[in-house]
């Protein structure tokens, strides 16, 4: 057999390769906190990973939607869901945002931002606007304001881009924590209108053009929002071992899922049941516990008294009762 | 956020300060002494504010 020459046009490749997405979650997969909130004006992540909520005095709904099955007019097959954010009474300023980790992951330059949305437009248009924030202990927090974009929905799903410019952070001060905020909501307008956002498929990438959207599997994407916060749940344990360091509290430990971004915060909502062989024991509502957790494992132990009858020295998986979950965050 | 309490949790073995407890918006939290925990930021900020973080008991 001839051996042939391997010409450079033979290689060509014109693929998109690359993690090019910076957003986290940008097909809204991942909804550990729950699926849908509703009629609430508090700020904060309520339902789809990563995506926070600022209230700024609104009213609103949110929930993750299922794309229907076949398909949407506008939406390529590749969505399976996407985030409804239903606002009921406007104000200015209520946004959705992501805050992308590290402000100098978002290089000076050229960026686009690309999703797909439909819905109902905010009084002024749908804002998208963008901030670098520089940390604690940073320099003070500047909104790109010459970069907002506005853009008009309609009832059928359309694919909006935008090429913005980042500014060099040269002479910045960048602290702990810092981050870039990419939002979408109503702006300045005061307006108590209502609107509602259907989204998914958001992208922010380097460079001047907006490539399609970059696909991750559920799995990859549950991992990367795991580095910020993770429910425990039933019938998932907390612990699949304590030691009973008394007859009445219990302490242990597990590694996280992923590494955290930070030492996380620790909460409980309802009680802890300890089995051990057959026996299960529940702990009393509104006990004690205090978390020595670090970034890559989770540590607490029960005190004043959280359980009765366990045996001193005896180890006890630690798990939950029905509905009733633990929280571990490390949010920005 | 409404912060309404803060108090520092002890270690197991009870020789230093490893978390504090939090009442946040009525929910309990044990917030670690970690500076890039914007749980714990918050209550710098707090206590910037003028308010005190409670000693362990």
């Amino acid at each position: 057999m001839a051996l042939s020459k391997i010409t450079s046009s033979s290689i060509t490749d014109n693929a998109i390769h690359g993690r090019r997405n910076l957003i986290i979650n940008g097909a809204m997969q991942v909804s550990q906190r729950g699926t849908s909130v509703s009629s609430i004006t508090s700020s904060g992540y309520k339902t789809v990973d990563r995506w926070k909520t600022n209230a700024s005095g609104a009213t609103y709904s949110q929930s993750q939607e299922s794309v229907t099955v076949g398909g949407e007019t506008g939406l390529p097959v590749q969505f399976t869901k996407f985030l409804k954010h239903n606002v009921t009474t406007g104000n200015d300023n209520t946004a959705i945002y992501q805050y992308v980790e590290d402000v100098t992951s978002i290089p000076s330059g050229n960026v686009t931002i690309s999703f797909y949305t439909k819905g109902t437009t905010p009084d002024g248009g749908l804002k998208v606007r963008f901030w670098q924030n520089f940390g604690s202990g940073g320099s003070t927090e500047l909104e790109l304001t010459s970069e907002i974009q506005s853009f008009t929905l309609t009832s059928t799903w359309q694919r909006f881009t935008a090429t913005i410019t980042i500014p060099s952070i040269s002479g910045k001060t960048v602290g702990t924590s810092s981050y870039f905020i990419i939002a979408l909501g109503q702006g300045s307008s005061t307006s108590t209108d209502a609107w509602v956002l259907d989204v998914t498929g958001v992208q922010l990438e380097v460079g001047s053009q907006a490539t399609p959207f970059e696909h991750r599997s559920y799995g990859e994407e549950l991992s990367l929002c795991q580095r910020y916060y993770y429910r425990r749940t039933n019938p998932s344990y907390y612990l699949h071992f304590a030691i009973a360091y008394g007859t009445t509290d219990i302490q242990g430990g597990a590694f996280h899922p992923v590494q955290m971004r930070a030492s996380p915060t620790l909460s409980f909502d309802g009680v802890l049941k300890a089995s051990q062989g057959n026996a299960e024991i529940y702990s009393s509502s509104g006990f004690s516990f205090t978390s020595y957790s670090t970034n890559d494992s989770l540590g607490f132990y029960t005190s004043g008294g959280a359980f009765t009858g366990l045996t001193q020295f005896r180890g006890y998986m630690i798990s939950n009762d029905t509905n009733d979950y633990m929280e571990v965050n490390s949010e920005l | 956020m409404k912060i309404n309490l803060a108090q520092y949790q002890r270690n197991i073995e009870d020789t230093d300060n490893v978390a504090i407890k939090a009442n946040i918006d009525g929910k309990i939290y044990s917030v670690p002494l970690d500076p890039t925990n914007t749980d714990y930021q918050a209550i710098q900020e707090w206590v910037a504010e003028g308010n005190t973080i409670q000693e362990a008991d």
